[in-house]
């Protein structure tokens, strides 16, 4: 008979068995780690109405849309501009993704969050008011200038516009010259900017068409009320209602106030 | 060990962002090692740790400089990975709906959770299961938690019975007591294996 009462393996033995449960961790837990707290990011490649993109992100959000291009050059720049490594994925995290496609659908109310550390508060508040243009609608720089309370920095507004890390998701594209010009893009140039905003559905030759003849404003016979030309309310108006304006003095002249939507009159000292 | 808290504390409290990466390189093993050891999964156990890590990252990031270089980085990380990999386990057993047997006053329901959350067989986990090291890994999950706890820390992960103290927020001498009480029961257990496996030999 074998007695169980006494113990026949030493606690030392156990301790030792114990000592030898430890593991390297995975190779994918620091990687992982570091992209989860923003130090590192991953990037993968969607489509869009001018052609691929690389859109890059980290745990604090998205970082980057670029044109697709080679990876290693992307990548190689990536690094230099933004000092963090970068690696391919397969795909967006899929929340993300339908997130994008939703941004895209013109759905502004869906959130996104962005990575944009080291931005200054000024280029943050002029991407935060492109982000409130709804889609098939643009405005001028002069009027994202005086939204956001500094009518004086058109110019510095253009500037943060072309340094707009997220083109796409944050809708840079909705904003044209104060001219009414479509003007300069950064994704690629201002042939792809004709291209996005033909596919929210906006008539780039036409807005172009009537800003040549100096029309600024359309304003509606039966309501009263002057809109910017893309401004959702002034696509409305039945052509035979359509009163076009040169100026904001020429409407208030005639007894029309402002659309409270595009607020038409916003950025009208400097643009005038 | 104590070496490398000291080189990296003041780098985190001067350049977090510059330092963070050294600071997962030094830890990521014992930190896995760790979550494995307590949930048994090798999946739950890297997500468990990584999530450790956020947590340790958002709060340096938040200390002001002294407090960042006074940090004992060794047991704060591990009481980190222990909490989430409590709540991990906590939730892992909440059941699908409402059970009556949860509700068990005599203890019995601690039993079956125990048989009920043994880890799942993955190919990582059944590779190891042929060495000796998977008879204890297995042995240790079916610790009951205030045992098993106490034993990864000391045993598994090398801690000193203060930096134990300092993690788990329980006096030294608890502490002693549960390890070793601990032991005892992991190699009874053992012994009782080893006991069926003669008896099938014979058999």
């Amino acid at each position: 008979m074998i007695r169980h009462d006494r113990p026949t393996v030493d606690l030392a033995e156990v301790e030792a068995a114990l000592a030898g449960l430890a593991l390297p961790a995975p190779p994918t837990l620091a990687p992982a780690t570091l992209l989860a707290v923003g130090l590192a990011d991953a990037y993968a490649e969607i489509a869009s109405p001018i052609g691929p993109l690389f859109v890059a992100w980290n745990g604090r959000g998205v970082s980057a849309v670029v044109a697709a291009e080679e990876p290693s050059e992307f990548e190689e720049r990536f690094f230099a501009q933004v000092g963090r490594p970068i690696r391919r994925a397969e795909a967006l995290p899929a929340r993300l993704a339908r997130a994008i496609d939703r941004r895209l659908a013109g759905d502004r109310r869906i959130r996104i969050d962005l990575d944009l550390r080291g931005r200054t508060d000024f280029e943050r508040a002029v991407w935060m008011k492109a982000l409130e243009i709804p889609r098939g609608e643009v405005r001028p720089y002069a009027w994202v200038a005086a939204e956001i309370g500094r009518p004086r920095a058109v110019r510095a507004v253009g500037s943060a516009l072309a340094h707009n890390p997220v083109p796409l998701v944050v809708p840079c594209h909705r904003v044209v010259r104060s001219d009414g010009l479509c003007g300069e893009y950064s994704l690629g140039g201002p042939d792809n900017k004709r291209t996005i905003l033909a596919a929210e559905g906006l008539d780039p030759d036409e807005l172009e068409a009537l800003a040549r003849r100096g029309i600024r404003y359309i304003g509606s016979d039966t309501t009263r009320v002057f809109c910017l030309p893309s401004c959702h309310n002034a696509r409305r108006i039945q052509p035979r209602h359509r009163v076009p304006f040169r100026t904001a003095g020429e409407s208030a002249a005639a007894g029309y106030r402002a659309c409270r939507d595009c607020r038409p009159t916003s950025g009208r000292a400097v643009a005038a | 060990m104590e070496q490398m808290d000291d080189d990296l504390r003041p780098g985190l409290a001067r350049d977090l962002d510059g330092t963070f990466e050294a600071l997962v390189r030094a830890h990521e093993g014992r930190l896995y090692t760790i979550a494995l050891r307590l949930l048994g999964d090798p999946r739950d156990a890297e997500e468990v740790a990584q999530d450790a890590f956020v947590r340790a990252y958002r709060a340096i990031a938040s200390y002001d400089a002294p407090r960042i270089r006074e940090l004992r980085l060794r047991p704060w990380l591990a009481a980190i990975v222990v909490n989430l990999a409590r709540n991990r386990a906590t939730r892992r057993r909440q059941p699908p709906s409402v059970s009556l047997d949860h509700a068990a006053p005599d203890g019995s329901a601690v039993a079956d959770r125990l048989t009920t959350s043994a880890p799942t067989v993955d190919p990582a986990i059944a590779a190891e299961r042929r060495e000796s090291a998977a008879r204890w890994a297995a042995l240790l999950t079916g610790l009951p938690d205030r045992y098993r706890t106490p034993i990864v820390l000391r045993h598994v992960d090398g801690l000193s019975f203060a930096e134990m103290a300092d993690a788990l927020g329980r006096p030294e001498g608890t502490l002693k007591a549960q390890v070793h009480r601990g032991l005892a029961m992991l190699r009874t257990a053992h012994e009782a294996g080893l006991r069926a496996e003669r008896q099938e030999m014979t058999a």
